[in-house]
């Protein structure tokens, strides 16, 4: 691994640097872990005074459970919207900004903010527009012909974590799209149009095949976001429900291992979403090394 | 195949910067002019109004008799040839050269000859199926006229294209360009910073600056009489040396016109033996001799005034660094400016 | 370039301003709600234009908050919200520019281990390791506290990366320099490492500071006091009344000042932020 040509050539002083963050990882990060890991193999009896250990007793449950794997699939259909969504909403909205030269700047300070607001606030401004009972989407569907109530039904429970995740993301994808838009060369596309190329051919043939670094490492930022940051957004929306329609994943965790105390299952729970983390991971800095040179 | 003829042009940025002022230029059909400068002249910006890809804020720019001040590039039938290429990078060669094409509907069956034509002409068929970043600077340069070839477009727009080579590679890369050129007899405008490019590419040579034409003509004709002080510095290496007429008063009999207080002579009409045709005679000390080879460049101070100027004389010239020497230069070969006016005043 | 697609230049346009209402309309709903009296909810429906109570609803929520949900005022909340995103920040800046040095600088025994260690923070995000943490910081006797709230938060991978990248571009020339003056390794990194880094400490700040201010999960599981509840997290028990239909005028009230802060960051500090948005995720 590279380090500079140069060092210093103390040897106690880069261990004394190290200390707090280590110090701090190890508490807080890996000695857990490890924790969770033991945890999952064992089974706490129903008073809590002793453990089992039983294996992959807890896992093997875990995937035999109706309710695990409505939320692996709900957690399936959340991400997968959740990204598709916003990434095409962000698209166009970097490309149409990539075209006006004056306003541009205006425009993307009007774009960018959403990526403070928290994502449980998020949700609550959702929720508010949504409420079946004075929210302004549920009056303006009644109008034609929609009831709409997602504290009973769980498709619009599903619809509307999806639009409020989605919204929240767009700021970022928006920013990150237009990076990557600005990084084609002007001169390609000015080649593209003495080739007769219009705008949206140049689009097409052009600029979102060179786009596509930018494009997988959203893809996998966006999956990333919605399996894991979306835990407020929950929350404070649907709770994972109604009836488990919206209880993703992440949501499970917290939901069974601190409302249910079922400290086993949850634990069996965490290490799966390690693993998932850890591929996403994986796959994030193996093709950002291998970032396509042209 | 066709005249550019670009009448009044003028080019002024959102800022109120003034690129370019008014501009005329007539391009006849089938001729290679070169627009040459220093940087920021404006001769990028000419060329990229003829493209289409910069506006043009007055003035009219018509290619083959027709005005195309407000087509799209696309519409204006022109090719470019960019300074870094602009090779799709995520296409073969060939998608690359069949790409315009593509784009205009070509039969496939055309696309296919005029591929492999352009392919031979320029001796990239080995690379068809490979990538730009497979390819060296070269063989990019030469994939990048084999596209502007296939379209037969009504004219070539080369933007400093072989600033990117090293020296040995341009010089090869610039006998090709002019031979492609005489072959194919397009319309060329080829734009450069470099003097020498410039001279051998020509028909006829654009001298800008500062967004104004200085001189316009074949290449020896500006060299052998420069219309203002700024071609006669930029044209010819070394350059011109520049000597203030009361310094050359006495050395022999001038005949200059009036209004003449700048005299340029150039450095090989410098000669250590007295010609016969009438001349005059300076004193100068030897500083440096540089031999380069084919001819010796001797960078010499005036006496008296401590000018220093350059003399470019024959390879083995007997003389060293430290003497005194007499030079000689006919009267002929003095070129007489006026320094306000920046003209030649005959 | 010349084009001549005036339809296209509207269409641009048009999407644009579609894409700032959707973007803008949540918040500006919220806004005109919070300045609204109580009774204007019954109607059954949110009303479009701001009301006369804006001052009166904030100070309400800043000074006394709605106690019925278990929540202090706003402005006990802010601050912890402030106390817990500006200690995050500067914890996470501090501890890993040390260990960026360090990795950096220095060759050592363990230097890869070290590195992989400070790595798998990136793959631990608190969502998933949530209970095992809890008891930790449960055992330490950290709960309710500020301490509580910010050190397990403060291990930072993607700053030590951004640190490290930095550093590997500083010239070597530029230490060879320093030491030949007689300077020590710590007297380099304070008096040139440091001021060199000076813009991308100040937008990593931005966005570590978004980072602590949005911290929801964690919050809620290691408070209990509510004098201790961040305002991200006391928000959700103002609008999650089980009961009676919350008091959205207040409500909203709450939610605009929560996420004031953040918004404000960003926008007055755009290009620092867009910085170290890009930089962070290399």
């Amino acid at each position: 691994m590279q380090a500079k040509r140069t060092i210093f050539p103390n040897k106690i002083l880069p261990y004394m640097l190290l200390v707090p963050q280590l110090a701090v990882t190890i508490a807080f990060f890996i000695w857990p872990a490890l924790q969770a890991l033991k945890s999952s193999f064992e089974r706490e009896d129903p008073f809590g005074f002793s453990t089992t250990f039983v294996w992959f007793e807890n896992y093997r449950r875990l995937f035999v459970d109706p309710s695990y794997l409505n939320a692996l699939g709900k957690t399936a259909i959340f991400a997968f919207s959740v990204t598709l969504l916003s990434m095409t909403l962000s698209l166009i909205l970097a490309v149409a900004v990539n075209r006006v030269l004056r306003t541009n700047r205006l425009y993307t300070t009007l774009l960018v903010w959403p990526y403070a607001v928290a994502p449980v606030v998020v949700g609550i401004l959702w929720w508010f527009m949504f409420n079946p009972t004075i929210g302004i989407a549920p009056y303006l569907l009644r109008g034609i012909g929609i009831s709409w109530n997602h504290r009973v039904d769980g498709t619009d429970a599903m619809i509307l974590v999806i639009i409020a995740a989605s919204w929240k993301q767009i700021s970022y994808n928006f920013l990150f799209f237009v990076a990557g838009l600005q990084s084609v060369p002007n001169s390609l596309i000015e080649a593209a149009a003495i080739d007769g190329a219009g705008p949206f051919k140049r689009f097409w043939t052009i600029v979102f095949p060179l786009l596509s670094p930018t494009t997988f490492f959203l893809l996998i930022v966006n999956i990333n976001y919605a399996m894991f940051d979306t835990f407020g957004l929950i929350d404070a929306t649907t709770n994972g429900g109604p009836n488990q329609a919206t209880n993703i994943l992440v949501y499970k965790v917290y939901a069974d291992g601190f409302l249910g105390l079922n400290i086993g299952s949850s634990s069996a729970q965490s290490v799966v979403l390690m693993i998932i983390v850890i591929a996403l991971t994986a796959i994030q800095f193996r093709y950002v090394e291998r970032r396509v040179q042209y | 195949m066709a005249s550019i003829d670009i009448a009044g042009v003028k080019k002024v940025y959102a800022g109120g910067v003034t690129a370019i002022h008014s501009l005329d230029l007539a391009i006849p059909d089938g001729e290679l002019v070169v627009l040459v400068g220093p940087s920021g002249c404006g001769k990028s910006t000419l060329l990229r109004m003829i493209a289409g890809l910069e506006a043009i804020t007055e003035g009219t720019i018509a290619i083959d008799g027709t005005v195309v001040n407000t087509r799209e590039p696309a519409e204006r039938d022109i090719a470019m040839v960019f300074q870094n290429y602009a090779l799709y990078p995520h296409m073969t060669v060939r998608g690359n050269l069949e790409y315009g094409l593509k784009n205009r509907g070509t039969p496939r069956d055309e696309i296919d000859r005029r591929v492999a034509e352009a392919a031979r002409i320029l001796e990239i068929e080995p690379f068809l199926d490979r990538r730009p970043r497979q390819l060296s600077g070269g063989q990019r340069q030469r994939v990048a006229m084999g596209r502007a070839i296939v379209r037969q477009p009504k004219a070539f727009l080369f933007d400093e294209p072989l600033s990117n080579l090293d020296a040995k590679l341009r010089g090869q890369m610039r006998i090709e360009i002019k031979r492609l050129q005489r072959n194919l007899a397009t319309t060329s405008v080829y734009v450069t910073h470099d003097q020498l490019e410039a001279m051998t590419l020509a028909d006829r040579l654009v001298v800008m600056n500062a967004g104004r034409i200085e001189q316009v003509g074949a290449p020896l004709a500006l060299y052998e009489r420069p219309e203002t002080l700024f071609v006669a510095g930029f044209i010819g290496s070394p350059p011109m040396n520049l000597i203030d007429i009361g310094y050359l008063r006495d050395k022999g009999a001038l005949a200059l016109p009036e209004g003449t207080d700048l005299v340029g002579i150039r450095p090989d009409t410098i000669h250590l033996a007295p010609p016969e045709a009438p001349h005059v005679t300076l004193t100068a000390t030897v500083e440096l001799y540089e031999p380069i080879g084919g001819e010796t460049h001797l960078h010499m101070r005036l006496a008296d005034s401590g000018q220093l100027i350059i003399a470019a004389v024959p390879a083995r010239t007997a003389t060293r660094e430290g003497a005194q020497v007499s030079l000689h230069v006919g009267l002929a070969d003095l070129h007489p400016f006026n320094k306000e006016t920046g003209r030649r005043t005959d | 370039m010349i084009e001549n697609r005036p339809f296209l230049a509207f269409l641009t346009h048009l999407v644009l301003i579609l894409g700032v209402v959707i973007v803008v309309f949540p918040v500006y709903l919220a806004f005109v709600a919070s300045t609204h009296g109580s009774g204007d909810f019954m109607r059954g429906l949110v009303p479009l234009l701001p009301g006369p109570h804006l001052v009166e609803n904030y100070g309400f929520m800043l000074n006394e908050g709605i106690s019925t949900a278990g929540a202090p005022p706003l402005s006990i909340m802010l601050l912890n919200s402030l106390v817990m995103a500006v200690s995050i920040a500067v914890g996470k800046i501090a501890i890993s520019i040390l260990s960026a040095y360090a990795i950096v600088f220095f060759k050592f025994p363990l230097r890869l281990l070290a590195f992989w260690i400070i790595f798998i923070t990136l793959m631990l995000p608190v969502e998933v390791r949530i209970i095992p943490t809890f008891k930790v910081v449960a055992d330490l006797g950290m709960l309710n506290s500020y301490p509580g709230l910010i050190i397990p938060l403060i291990a930072s991978a993607t700053a030590t990366f951004l640190f490290r990248q930095f550093f590997l571009t500083v010239p070597d020339e530029l230490m060879e320099a320093a030491r030949v003056d007689g300077a020590g390794p710590m007297k380099f990194f304070r008096d040139i490492l440091l001021p060199l880094s000076r813009t991308n400490i100040a937008a990593l700040f931005v966005i570590l500071f978004i980072y602590g201010w949005v911290q929801y999960l964690w919050p809620l599981l290691v408070t209990t006091d509510s004098r201790y509840y961040t305002v991200v997290m006391g928000i959700k028990r103002l609008a999650a009344t089980a009961d009676a239909e919350p008091q959205w005028n207040f409500v909203m009230a709450a939610v605009i000042l929560a996420m004031l802060p953040p918004v404000l960051v960003v926008i007055l500090m755009q290009r620092l932020f867009v910085k170290g948005l890009v930089e962070t995720e290399k």
